[in-house]
């Protein structure tokens, strides 16, 4: 294993994000994490959109993209195809990934592509200075949505595991260790790994995720989702998560049987208990799971057409050009 | 039905000899033009290919068109459904699939409504006559039956009871409801193998590889064949088969391909010849889909595909595997290059290698989705935001593109450019014999790949090479290259952002002098002049033929005319300006409303005169030589 400091990690570019950016937060957390987690620097390739997060490869010591808005996900599918034995990051913002990139999103995650999606959603469109974005809050005033925003904001959790994601987490910028724990498990899970990145826009957006970053909030708001452990919370782990009519609800832990509290399996097959844990929240604004939601196995599909190549290979030979040029029959003229 | 005594055979308009075969009159044509025309779901494609490949074994030179409806399955019997395969066979070097047949086949009475206007008088008419009831007479707006009322007069009629001869001949064979009648192209196609003397061997062999998972349907379509031929033979009605000849085409091994697979089989040889692996990635359009599905067969070769959910996805993800190391191509038609555009500038702007191929079609929007039309020009040249100059290559002909598409590898790989290959309908699905080349004799293509730092121990990105300008190109994987690319503007050598005026300005110098500096990189134009004229035809992409073959025309008539096509159209040939001025007028077909023309006259300051046509079909040759002839005053 190679032995790096996180200062291999980064470039000699000056990081020009605005001072108090989430995103500083999160590039140390991702930089210390490659750097203990000893990944070969020359074998990570970070693919990025256009938005201040996209900015996010130039600051980091490997092979980078910074590409076009929305498409990261569709750059990324051609580099992981290609190049298998790469470790591919995609970065974007909630406008990148959500909202002009949604579709490339949703197809990389479907099929199951070997990337490590990072979405930092901080709720605003910053980088065009301050405009609603996908997962804006309705009712949100902003410079294009002066009498406040009349769009109906996506869960990117619900979103990612409606298109079928097989690993899906969300974290916080400012809790750099519990986003260092959530790279470390999306880094060894094969296939498209979500993480959605509560990021804070302290310019045009401040304070979105107080909710579950102040000091006393966030004892009563973060709902830790803990694989094999039941769902509880807040500062006296007072509340509980439990089914009810097939929905997951908040309810009051005293006030039910223990054995009611939802066991969160971050592995079971089907996907709709995560997605009711999703559902608990829609946004930042009350009590909302962290963590991850759901993390299974399947095929992947990079690895799958390296084997398609290679059983042709074996059942064929290496492909011949005079063979391919004759395969459709042959006369010849004296 | 047959009165023809004349000399001039009314088939071909050409003179022909005669001779009989067991009674059977057997007249000599130098070329024979034949249509094959039903219902779109009749098989017609079917049966015109599986006779070009027959005249393409026995030896003839060969043109096919296949014209098919927008609509898989248009409603039955009715105009709009009708779907067509024209084919000119021919004992010398011919070009085109014909202007007008000599034979049509006719399945049903809106095929005839269509196609009639083409037959030349006197030609061979084949209709399967029980298709000509009262309700496919009303569908194809006939007021009555053309087979009685005398429309047909004119022409050596034979109307044959396909559907009757097509049950009997497959009975006993397992397929039964409709899928009886499923076999009746083959029994056209046997009919027509017998009249142009052909055996059916090579079909019958195609037919058992193709249908060896179903008996009875390879039984039914070959006992079909089989009655259509032996009806020939047997009948009285037909009083005449027609040779045409082995054509004297050069030495050399031969095989008929359609534009299509000769363009992927060209992007595989590219990949092999740069030692990289190809990957392909497409979005499903007209008349492009076939590439990825020709590719799709190929894994051996190394060939990964993908079939993004986008046309911007597509190009993204050939952008993504070129920086990650492959070649990269992306194909589509005029609406994906639109949509191609952004992801084609951040091609250039990265300087990474990348083949764009579109093959055009009839435009603008969905416009004519099955027919070709040469409209994406101005887009394939300019169509992309900021300062973005990049290589524009076209393909003449079917067997052409497998030349071309090399060619666009070598300069992609070469000058790490994204480059746009140019085919069109016309070339995608028509076929014609290619002389194959020496495939050890192919160059070798090479990309400025970097295996280490070029500065001490620093690799710098944007450190060019001095005589292609292009940058190295580091593949991630390497230890000490790690490089960040991207959209915005970077600086000179480093690589690094960079906003400073003076650098975005030399940055857009370099990108355009890297570009125009190709030009003494790629032959130049040659003109075919045999005699100092004053007139050039020029032509780009699938007007070569027509234009070739108009030119010949012109010139039997006594006409001195110059011709050549230009395959490089961004940049022009170094030598353009030279034979534009070694004309008095230059003439410029094309299937669009004059964007070469416009080009030319931009760039060289020179008039031009235009040919142009968007009707959803190539030109004639007889178009050509006519225009010819009204520029020559004569």
């Amino acid at each position: 294993m190679t032995s790096y400091a996180r200062v291999d990690f980064q470039t000699d570019q000056e990081v020009r994000w605005c001072p108090g950016c989430g995103d500083y937060t999160i590039l140390a957390s991702v930089q210390n994490f490659m750097a203990n987690a000893g990944i070969e620097r020359e074998k990570v390739v970070f693919v990025s959109g256009i938005g201040c997060a996209a900015r996010f490869p130039y600051y980091m010591n490997v092979y980078g993209m910074h590409g076009i808005h929305g498409r990261a996900p569709a750059i990324a599918t051609g580099v992981a195809i290609t190049n298998p034995d790469l470790s591919v990051w995609v970065v974007g913002g909630d406008g990148d990934l959500l909202s002009i990139g949604g579709n490339h999103l949703i197809h990389a995650i479907r099929r199951n592509l070997d990337l490590t999606i990072l979405l930092f959603n901080n709720q605003i469109y910053g980088l065009t200075k301050g405009q609603y974005s996908p997962t804006s809050e309705p009712g949100k005033a902003t410079k294009s949505s002066p009498a406040g925003s009349i769009d109906h904001a996506f869960n990117p959790v619900s979103l990612a595991l409606g298109a079928e994601a097989s690993f899906v987490a969300r974290t916080l910028d400012m809790d750099r260790k519990h986003t260092t724990a959530i790279l470390q498990a999306a880094h060894e899970h094969r296939g498209s790994a979500v993480i959605e990145i509560y990021q804070n826009c302290n310019v045009f957006n401040d304070k979105a995720f107080i909710q579950l970053t102040g000091k006393t909030e966030r004892y009563a708001n973060r709902i830790d989702l803990v694989h094999g452990a039941p769902i509880i919370f807040g500062a006296q782990k007072e509340k509980a998560v439990v089914w009810a009519g097939g929905r997951a609800e908040i309810v009051d832990r005293a006030a039910v049987n223990p054995s009611d509290i939802i066991v969160h399996d971050a592995h079971a097959p089907d996907a709709s208990a995560a997605f009711a844990l999703s559902r608990l929240s829609h946004g930042p604004y009350g009590p909302t799971p962290i963590g991850i939601f759901r993390s299974v196995r399947r095929p992947v599909y990079d690895k799958v057409l390296d084997e398609e190549v290679a059983m042709s290979k074996a059942a064929r030979g290496d492909g011949d050009l005079k063979a391919l040029v004759t395969s459709l029959g042959t006369w010849t003229v004296d | 039905m047959d009165s023809d005594h004349s000399p001039v055979n009314p088939v071909t308009e050409a003179p022909g000899a005669a001779a009989t075969n067991g009674g059977v009159r057997v007249d000599r044509a130098d070329r024979m033009v034949i249509r094959f025309a039903g219902d779109s779901g009749d098989g017609m494609q079917l049966a015109g290919n599986r006779f070009t490949d027959a005249a393409a074994i026995f030896g003839n030179d060969l043109a096919t068109l296949p014209t098919f409806p927008a609509e898989i399955r248009a409603p039955a019997g009715t105009l709009p459904g009708v779907s067509s395969f024209q084919i000119q066979i021919a004992d010398w070097d011919i070009l085109t699939p014909g202007d007008r047949p000599g034979v049509l086949v006719a399945m049903n009475p809106a095929a005839l409504k269509v196609h009639l206007k083409d037959l030349r008088d006197g030609g061979v008419l084949i209709i399967n006559k029980e298709a000509f009831d009262e309700r496919n007479l009303y569908k194809a707006g006939f007021e009555s039956n053309p087979v009685e009322d005398g429309t047909l007069s004119g022409y050596d009629l034979h109307a044959v009871p396909m559907q009757t001869l097509t049950k009997a001949a497959v009975k006993g064979t397992g397929v039964s409801g409709r899928a009886v009648l499923r076999s009746k192209n083959f029994l056209a196609l046997g009919l027509i193998l017998w009249m142009f003397g052909r055996d059916t061997k090579v079909t019958e062999a195609w037919v058992a590889k193709k249908f060896a998972k179903l008996e009875a349907v390879k039984n039914a379509n070959l006992a079909a064949l089989k009655a259509g031929y032996n009806y020939g033979i047997t009948t009285g009605s037909f009083a005449r088969q027609i040779e045409v000849s082995p054509a004297d085409l050069p030495p050399g091994t031969y095989t008929n391909v359609n534009g299509n697979a000769a363009l992927s089989w060209g992007l595989i040889a590219g990949a092999q010849l740069a030692g990289l692996p190809l990957f392909y990635a497409s979005y499903p359009i007209t008349p492009a889909s076939e590439i990825l599905h020709e590719l799709v067969r190929h894994r051996n070769f190394g060939v990964k595909t993908f079939q993004a959910e986008d046309e911007i996805a597509a190009a993204g993800a050939a952008l993504g595997a070129a920086f990650a190391g492959s070649l990269s191509v992306t194909g589509t038609s005029g609406p994906g290059l639109s949509l191609k555009g952004e992801t084609i500038s951040l091609a250039l702007m990265t300087e990474l290698p990348m083949v764009i191929v579109d093959v055009q079609r009839g435009g603008p929007s969905t416009g004519l989705p099955t027919k070709p039309e040469q409209s994406d020009l101005f887009l394939a040249v300019w169509g992309r935001h900021g300062e973005s100059p990049l290589p524009v290559l076209a393909a003449s002909s079917p067997s052409d593109a497998f030349e071309v598409a090399i060619e666009a590898c070598r300069l992609a790989l070469k000058y790490m450019t994204p480059v746009i290959l140019l085919s069109d309908g016309y070339i995608a699905t028509g076929s014609e014999p290619w002389r194959l080349p020496d495939m050890d004799a192919l160059p070798d293509l090479a990309a400025p790949l970097a295996s280490g730092p070029n500065a001490g121990d620093r690799f710098l990105p944007y450190l060019r090479d001095i005589e292609t300008m292009a940058r190295p190109w580091a593949i991630p994987g390497i230890p000490g290259l790690e490089h960040r690319v991207g959209g915005l503007e970077k600086e000179e050598v480093t690589g690094n952002v960079s906003y400073d005026p003076a650098n975005h300005q030399l940055m857009t110098d370099v990108r355009a002098w890297k570009i125009a500096n190709i030009a003494n990189d790629i032959p130049d134009v040659e003109v075919d002049d045999p005699d100092g004229a004053d007139l050039l035809v020029l032509s780009w992409g699938s007007t070569f033929s027509a234009v070739r073959a108009g030119v010949g025309n012109a010139r039997n008539q006594g006409v001195s005319v110059a011709y050549a096509r230009i395959r490089y159209l961004s940049p022009f040939p170094a030598n353009m300006a030279t034979v534009l001025s070694s004309y008095r007028q230059v003439l410029v077909p094309e299937l669009n409303m004059g964007q070469l023309s416009r080009m030319i006259k931009a760039e060289f300051v020179t008039p031009v005169l235009s040919v142009n046509k968007v009707e959803g079909q190539p030109f004639t040759a007889t178009e050509i030589a006519d225009e010819i002839m009204k520029v020559m005053g004569q």
